[in-house]
């Protein structure tokens, strides 16, 4: 058996993996949302099938972890342990939770999110050796989004705490949503359109450059609670004494400023991005273009913008990012957003809130990431050129 | 005809081009060679107005070349330079089809255009044109270069550097097939090289710069017999004189009567290649083919010696 | 002008320490930003007492996380753990895509409130920066030096010691200063958990609506990011030109 070598990784994850299992708790049981809480092993909080079958399951994928062995078939013991325990906490808190009972709550423990991370790591691990196409990547994330909305439209989960949360806060928690979304993208879009205009005239004018680029700078360490409070003031003033001003919405509190603070914060990226593009086009090749008669809007349009196009979406990629993480912090000053949910969670010291508002947050940030790296991907000469030899 | 009159370009204090003239002939190359910053790159940029002159004119064909705006200008004359500046996102059919298509011409007469032009630098259309320029060799990447230059029928030429990024054997094959290219097209070509030896190999005449002025604007012969400052005699070499004396004349004007020993020479090579088969082989005299493969008469070691000597 | 920025910076960074050591001096240019009779400096506690406690909070952060992030890189880039450096790029880019305010608030159930959650958060995320450009720093050094400190006949330590880690300081330099800076400005939020920085003279003024705290306590880090910024690049580019580079 010498082909069966233990793999350095695989020995780490099946460690942590063991551990969450059989030594750390797998959920916690409270009688209602306040209490302290008791803590229930896999055993203790499964039915004993389903102990069986979710403990067999992660030995199982340890064991191809632990071994150098296939990275598709790491991959596959990785989604398999994972959904595994997607459905074992769902069925943990049907088991705990007494028939009737609506106060008591039941939410993962350490040995949950332990496993989460192990099997995480492994599907990273494996996906990163099997180096999927873009597109492949943007399945693979479209796939296990749709196993999570499966897996909560057929109510496996409701009998979670942070699913209870949810469920006390149905209206609420879209509205929410749909402001979140509407500050990180709406944000991004105004940044866009004004930043690469000012990205081109600053790659243009030098003098300006400097300037621009040392003010946006500047912008961007002022820290995000102060620049959201620092617009109160002007915006107030502007709702005021501004025919129409609020009745297009321009408020001192609110969404306003922290659509503008978010916008100022996402001008550096696009514009700084917008001139290493440009500065990065060909001197070769812009001379060229310039040589054989091509307009100085032909040549921006023809030859620099596209070849600059993918640093541009670099940096559009940072502001998406950047922008739903820092419109969480909007909620201070009322602008909304899962930061409400955070937030309140944070003063009534109530982790399922905390959580509502934050894995919401991850998960959007995160695919956000994987689609835009698979487009910038894709938009790169470098693959393109490949795809079309 | 290109006319270049008092033509200046200062920049702040220093003058890069000072005071040049040149009259250029029709369907003729001219090569202007120089050491760096001697202002042969500036001079050649103010032809298409990629630099603005401080003051003089140009004329092409009797006709100033700011009586256009400058990017309908350099859609008339062809540009290329060196490392080629090929768009990288674009294939090699699409970067050359550039100027036809900003002139606006019909999507069937430029994909002939295209098709022609790769099969003129024997390049297959099919398998050429959709690719993109990282494919291809450096030598085909340069090719490409010049297509695209020529593709919109330019009468006037601008090369700058063309062949300095590549390597001696693909430069020599390169540089015969932009004379081929010249007569098939009966383009004018200004060339700027710091390069003696492409200079003598292309040029009908060559202007000589130094400091940002021409010292020297002459046919490679009068050139190398009589340098006009001991500049051009520095540039030229004076070890090299004979040998490029040699090589900027054909065999057929140094065939003597008479007949000779061994295999023939073809008329058409250069004096330089026939001195060189001689003293190989030892030999004083070659026979002469003439174009139809007939022997004509012969080169000898003595008569070229003569053709190599300079003024008395 | 370059004398000039420095003077400039100097003349900055004395305005600020004479704000925190005589904060009414300055009462008249943040009167306006205040309705009548309310408090134009921040009167809960000594803004030079935050200010050094947010500086002490942020330096505890990032030398933690560049010990770690060194150490970790280091580990990474040797032959014995190549295995880790694929995955460990990977874990870089999904590490960076957490939003800060998510992993401080994930932090308070496991640590509690105060300056623990904060130090974590702030230890995580400025993690990533750092290792980050510590992975580039030691995987793109020059090849030939790399065969000539071997062919010298320098240990694997030695080389570690003498050639990969000093020419690879200037961008782990730069690591750390984006690391410092947006810790500078993450630690703000750590006063939403109760943690001692200067998002309480923030977050003091968003409830009470007073825009001189705002603009205060933003101003004050906002300043201390750019100071520390500039002279971390300035170290930076000190080493990079005695490597010549």
């Amino acid at each position: 058996m010498r082909e069966l070598r233990l793999d350095k990784l695989g020995a780490i994850i099946a460690a942590l993996a063991l551990g969450g299992a059989f030594i750390a708790p797998f959920a916690t049981f409270r009688a209602n949302r306040i209490v302290a809480g008791e803590v229930k092993s896999v055993l203790d909080a499964l039915p004993a099938g389903w102990s069986a079958v979710l403990l067999g399951i992660v030995v199982c994928a340890v064991a191809v972890a632990a071994v150098r062995s296939p990275a598709v078939l790491r991959l596959v013991a990785a989604f398999v342990a994972l959904a595994t325990l997607a459905l074992g906490i769902g069925v943990a808190a049907t088991h705990l939770t007494p028939e009737g009972n609506t106060y008591a709550r039941v939410s993962p423990a350490s040995g949950f999110w332990i496993m989460l991370f192990a099997f995480g790591l492994l599907a990273a691990d494996a996906l990163t050796r099997l180096r999927p196409a873009p597109f492949v990547r943007v399945v693979v994330l479209v796939a296990v989004l749709g196993f999570i909305g499966i897996l909560l439209l057929s109510g496996s989960w409701d009998g979670l705490s942070i699913l209870k949360e949810y469920a006390s806060r149905v209206d609420t928690f879209w509205a929410e949503a749909r402001k979140h979304v509407t500050l990180a993208l709406g944000s991004l879009v105004a940044a866009t359109t004004v930043g690469i205009p000012l990205g081109v005239l600053c790659h243009r004018v030098t003098r300006l450059r400097d300037g621009l680029l040392g003010v946006l700078n500047a912008i961007q360490t002022i820290p995000s609670i102060a620049l959201f409070g620092i617009l109160i003031a002007p915006l107030g003033w502007i709702a005021v004494h501004v025919p129409g001003a609020a009745a297009v919405g321009i408020r001192g509190i609110g969404v306003a400023p922290a659509f503008v603070a978010l916008f100022l914060y996402s001008l550096l990226p696009v514009v700084a991005n917008t001139v290493v593009g440009l500065a990065g086009v060909p001197r070769d090749a812009n001379d060229a273009a310039r040589g054989i008669g091509m307009t100085d809007w032909q040549r921006l349009v023809g030859i620099e913008f596209p070849l600059a196009f993918p640093v541009i979406l670099t940096g559009i990629r940072i502001v998406l990012v950047q922008n739903i993480g820092l419109a969480t912090i909007a909620a201070l000053i009322g602008g909304g957003g899962f930061g409400v949910f955070v937030f309140q969670g944070v003063g009534q010291t109530a982790m399922d809130l905390v959580l509502l508002g934050a894995v919401p947050t991850v998960v959007l940030a995160f695919a956000a990431a994987i689609v835009l790296d698979a487009v910038i991907e894709m938009a790169s000469p470098n693959t393109r050129q490949a795809e079309a030899a | 005809m290109i006319e270049i009159e008092n033509i200046t370009k200062r920049y702040g204090e220093s003058t890069v081009v000072d005071d040049v003239s040149l009259t250029i002939a029709p369907r003729t190359v001219t090569v202007v060679v120089g050491t760096s910053g001697s202002g042969k790159t500036t001079l050649l940029r103010m032809v298409n107005r990629l630099v603005e002159p401080t003051s003089g004119a140009i004329r092409l064909d009797g006709e100033d070349n700011r009586a256009l705006p400058g990017y309908e200008l350099r859609r008339r004359i062809g540009y290329a330079i060196q490392g080629h500046g090929l768009f990288p996102h674009r294939t090699v059919a699409e970067n050359i089809a550039t100027v036809p298509t900003l002139l606006g011409w019909a999507r069937a007469r430029i994909e002939a255009k295209v098709e022609e032009l790769l099969s003129l630098f024997q390049l297959d259309p099919a398998s050429f044109g959709p690719r993109f320029p990282h494919e291809l060799s450096g030598g085909q990447q340069q090719r490409v270069g010049v297509a695209r230059a020529l593709a919109a029928e330019p009468k006037v030429l601008l090369m700058d550097e063309p062949f300095g990024a590549l390597d001696p054997i693909i430069r020599a094959k390169a540089q015969d097939d932009l004379l081929a290219i010249q007569k098939h097209f009966q383009t004018t070509i200004i060339l700027v090289t710091h390069d003696m030896e492409e200079a003598f190999h292309l040029a009908d005449r060559i202007a000589v710069m130094d400091k940002g002025k021409v010292v020297q604007y002459a046919t490679p012969a009068e050139m190398l017999l009589k340098p006009a400052t001991p500049f051009v005699e520095s540039l030229i070499g004076a070890g090299e004189r004979p040998y490029r004396l040699l090589a900027i004349a054909p065999v057929s004007s140094a065939v003597e009567p008479g007949a000779a020993e061994g295999a023939p020479i073809s008329s058409a090579a250069s004096q330089r290649e026939a001195l060189a088969e001689l003293l190989w082989s030892g030999r004083d005299a070659l026979p002469v083919a003439g174009p139809d493969g007939a022997v004509i008469g012969k080169v000898s070691l003595e008569g070229l010696a003569k053709r190599a000597a300079g003024p008395a | 002008m370059p004398k000039l920025a420095t003077l400039i910076r100097i003349a900055v960074f004395l305005a600020l320490v004479a704000f925190l050591l005589q904060p009414h001096w300055f009462e008249p240019l943040l009167r306006p930003l205040v309705q009548d009779n309310a408090p134009v400096i921040y009167n809960q506690g000594s803004l030079l007492q935050l200010t050094l406690l947010h500086l002490r909070t942020v330096a505890l952060a990032v030398a933690a996380a560049a010990l770690v992030a060194l150490a970790l890189a280091i580990l990474v880039t040797r032959a014995s753990g190549a295995e880790f450096l694929p995955l460990s790029r990977s874990l870089v880019n999904i590490g960076q895509t957490f939003p800060p305010v998510a992993v401080l608030a994930l932090a308070v159930p496991i640590f509690g409130f105060g300056e623990k959650p904060t130090l974590i958060a702030l230890f995580l995320y400025g993690l990533l920066p750092i290792f980050e450009n510590a992975l580039t720093g030691l995987t793109t050094l020059p090849p030939s030096v790399m065969e000539a400190a071997r062919g010298a006949g320098m240990t694997s330590g030695q080389r570690l010691l003498k050639v990969e880690l000093p020419l690879a300081m200037p961008v782990i330099l730069a690591g750390i200063r984006l690391s410092v800076v947006i810790s500078l400005a993450t630690a703000t939020i750590g006063s939403t958990v109760a943690a001692k920085t200067l998002g309480e003279v923030i977050i003091a003024g968003l409830q009470s609506n007073n825009l001189a705290f705002v603009v205060q306590g933003g101003l004050i880090v906002a300043i201390l990011a750019v100071l520390l910024h500039d002279a971390l690049q300035a170290a930076e580019r000190r080493l990079a030109a005695r490597m010549g580079r």
